[in-house]
């Protein structure tokens, strides 16, 4: 008996694709693990001083790349949740779910962790600003939408519904992310360019990197851990969970 | 460096409250969160477990 041969939708079958994630998440443990202990060393201990916001700036090193994390979820949220609904793709509708929560976390750590960098600042905790109220609506749209699929019984209907959702509140993260330019925000404009010199020092700019490739590779690790579980409570009946069931490994 | 002692450290320039605070949350997030999705993943792997038997 030979292997089928390996294709781009290889691993959209939830057999094959129980298998690889659950191989790569040691790997993106690992990988957030590390980066995230070098990022959270350079950031305290390398990083100067800010001469303007003191140490309160070291915020940060979490919040920029929760709230970078919380806009991309939601955009890689949205185009699987489509394709789950445009190609009847059962894995693309369960990867969408699964991002779901830690969009919705990542989120409100940028929010929360915004909030403890105003008030040393700014002097409050949350302003009626268009970038935080934009990345508010963010937040209830991730609510709304583990509200929605977890409402409706029928499992293809739930994700459809959700896809639509989800699809149309995409249209709130380009709001997010040149809010700052469009109205007048007390909240500062972009950390990063891609066209302009960076304005930041180079130790304070590796710090923030090292954490968002850290948190992205939580993402993963989590992301992936909660697509096997829901492929096992989809599937159960399926041949291969069965066969799974007999291995010893948990 | 930039701390001479762990007591400067973790005032962080008077402003301990607030980068504590931030810290502290998101770690306590980011710890809960994988322990939730693992325990799901267990109590699915059971459930199986249990129906094949």
């Amino acid at each position: 008996m030979s292997s089928p041969p390996l294709r781009l939708f290889t691993f959209a079958a939830p057999s094959r694709f129980y298998g690889l994630a659950g191989a790569l998440t040691p790997w993106f443990w690992a990988v957030a693990v590390v980066l995230g202990a070098i990022g959270l060393y350079v950031g305290f201990f390398v990083a100067p001083t800010d001469a303007t916001q003191g140490d309160a700036y070291r915020i940060i090193f979490i919040h920029v790349p929760a709230a970078w994390m919380s806009m991309v979820l939601y955009l890689v949220m949205a185009f699987w949740a489509g394709m789950g609904w445009a190609f009847k793709a059962r894995l693309a509708s369960m990867v969408a779910r699964s991002i779901a929560p830690t969009g919705a976390m990542f989120t409100f750590v940028a929010l929360w962790t915004g909030a403890f960098w105003g008030k040393p600042t700014w002097g409050a905790w949350w302003v009626w600003d268009a970038r935080l109220t934009s990345e508010l609506i963010l937040l209830f749209l991730y609510l709304g939408y583990i509200a929605l699929v977890e409402a409706i019984d029928d499992t293809r209907r739930a994700d459809n519904a959700g896809a639509l959702l989800a699809l149309i509140g995409a249209i709130n993260v380009p709001i997010i992310y040149f809010s700052v330019k469009w109205w007048n925000t007390l909240h500062q404009g972009a950390s990063i360019s891609m066209t302009a010199a960076p304005t930041m020092a180079t130790t304070m700019l590796t710090a923030m990197l090292l954490m968002t490739f850290s948190f992205w590779a939580y993402a993963f690790a989590v992301v992936f851990t909660r697509t096997r579980a829901l492929i096992l409570e989809r599937e159960q009946h399926a041949d291969w969970v069965a066969q799974l069931a007999q291995g010893a490994k948990p | 460096m930039n701390w001479n002692s762990a007591s400067e450290f973790f005032a962080m320039g008077g402003y301990g409250l607030y980068v504590w605070g931030s810290y502290g949350v998101t770690a306590a997030f980011m710890l809960v969160e994988p322990v939730l999705a693992a325990i799901r993943h267990r109590r699915a792997r059971q459930a199986i477990n249990e129906a094949g038997r």
